[in-house]
């Protein structure tokens, strides 16, 4: 009986390993709340419940462990169907970054599906768009900064920034109020549903409601009419498909929390 | 001692099977590594190359050759930009668990609707009916995704289906996971988003695979007229 205990703590431990096998990047919590997002919801603005999310976007270094322990995820053996030409495009093989990558920059140049995938290889997930909006509010002192005009100032003069995909990470932005590094001033970031920001108002009128992206007139609909940062964050989700891989495109990783 | 040590050899090996991520193991392996690239300028001609190294002359990143060949006489194998690298499972109408490789084989029309919907859907539904009536092959599957799996059960498309008339071997409902269908959305390029607790607002486009699962074509729009996507269709399955 005794060594049937004993077993099955083996398994446990086991498990354990199998599911964190991986180099476990640092966490962070963000506290739960109410916000409302630039598009999307009603007034009554959406409710976030409590997660983790990576304190830092994944890197180069960290994603090329990836592949060599995930084969399909490499350059050259990647399907079609998940990936662009453009995956990986500034590495030089299937396994190795080549010169001009910075291992501790952020990965970019990968499709949604990798990012995915990726995540769940450490027992993670993406954040949704909404999670990812609430903890990118946060200034360095506050939760909520969505009205802090210098902050939103700060934030649009980050976008303005050439080839900050080069820079490291969690060294040339801030630490926000959850311990967060790198939501703005590096690179755009994948979120699970970033196909929910619905375009309308373009030539192909595809798209049943959700008139207030975009249109002109129509944009009067969107919640805080100053943040011109999230106008681009949302139109530039709106624009692209989950197999593309873009140079100011990466992703970080977040989970639910169970407590 | 050496049956635990058995045991645990058997157990680990379970778990390791376990792991959630990497879902679609070691499909198309051995047909992605004998790829062949080819510059896209053609500098070299129809020159190929065996590794995706830059074109020599101009540096360009390579394209792979898509090899046809090797799709036609080999029905297993499944191209890479097909959908049935997909490994989610779902539902039908008749409460059946597939993937979506068992579908392989059959011209697909997809569209991705909920039954609640009473907006754009009974016309997206309406124009797949159209497209049904017009194409005469009997082997094409009508395809309806649900966006919202948790209200659209097995029996909730079951009625949905009867009551449209649609309830036979060529329309196939399915009811999949809150993952796998924000996946497969990206596969079509569909958008769709939760606006209340009742309503979605979606994409409206018609997508028809080959039967190897490759995407052929898209409508896009509302009461489009479906004479091109008839056409496409025809020309698939002859």
């Amino acid at each position: 009986m005794k060594g049937l205990k004993i077993y099955f703590w083996v398994v446990f431990a086991l498990f354990q390993l199998n599911g964190t096998s991986q180099n476990n990047a640092e966490m962070k919590e963000i506290k739960r709340g109410a916000f409302v997002p630039l598009f999307g919801s009603d007034s009554n603005g959406v409710f976030v419940k409590d997660f983790l999310l990576d304190v830092y976007p994944v890197s180069n270094q960290e994603y090329l462990d990836f592949v060599k322990q995930y084969p399909k995820w490499q350059k050259s053996k990647v399907l079609s169907i998940f990936a662009d030409n453009n995956y990986l495009r500034k590495w030089k093989g299937d396994t190795e970054l080549g010169d001009l990558v910075n291992p501790k920059a952020a990965i970019t140049n990968v499709s949604w599906y990798a990012a995915k995938d990726y995540c769940a290889c450490q027992g993670k997930r993406l954040p949704s768009l909404d999670e990812w909006e609430y903890a990118a509010m946060a200034s360095e002192t506050k939760p909520n900064a969505q009205r802090d005009s210098l902050f939103n100032l700060r934030i649009i003069e980050s976008y303005e920034l050439p080839k900050t995909y080069k820079h490291s990470i969690g060294s040339t932005t801030y630490k926000n109020y959850w311990g967060i590094w790198d939501l703005h001033g590096l690179v755009w970031e994948w979120t699970s549903d970033f196909n929910s920001v619905l375009i309308s108002g373009e030539s192909r009128q595809d798209v049943d409601t959700e008139r207030n992206l975009f249109c002109g007139s129509a944009s009067i609909n969107a919640s805080n009419l100053m943040d011109y940062a999230a106008f681009m964050r949302y139109a530039f989700r709106g624009s692209i498909k989950a197999n593309y891989g873009i140079q100011t495109l990466g992703f970080r990783c977040a989970k639910s929390n169970k407590k | 001692m050496k049956a635990i040590t058995i045991r645990l050899s058997f157990l680990l090996a379970i778990i390791i099977g376990l792991n959630a991520c990497g879902t679609d193991e070691k499909i198309n392996t051995e047909e992605t590594v004998t790829a062949e690239y080819i510059c896209p300028m053609k500098c070299e001609g129809d020159k190929t190359y065996s590794e995706n190294v830059g074109c020599p002359v101009c540096k360009m990143d390579l394209r792979i050759v898509e090899n046809k060949m090797n799709e036609e006489v080999d029905e297993n194998t499944i191209s890479s930009g097909s959908i049935f690298n997909l490994t989610s499972k779902w539902k039908t109408q008749n409460d059946e668990t597939i993937e979506l490789k068992d579908l392989k084989g059959q011209v697909l029309v997809v569209v991705m609707v909920y039954t609640s919907c009473k907006a754009a859907c009974p016309r997206l539904v309406a124009d797949m009916r159209g497209i049904h009536e017009k194409v005469e092959n009997k082997d094409v599957k009508y395809v309806l995704v649900s966006i919202d799996p948790e209200t659209d059960t097995p029996e909730k498309l079951k009625a949905f289906a009867i009551e449209n008339e649609m309830d036979n071997e060529q329309w196939v409902f399915l009811q999949g996971t809150v993952d796998d269908v924000r996946e497969f959305s990206n596969v079509l390029a569909v958008k769709y988003k939760q606006i209340s607790p009742i309503d979605f607002s979606h994409s409206n486009i018609i997508t028809v695979f080959n039967p190897a699962g490759e995407l052929h074509f898209q409508q896009e729009g509302l009461g489009v007229n479906n004479e091109e996507i008839v056409s496409e269709i025809n020309e698939l399955v002859q």
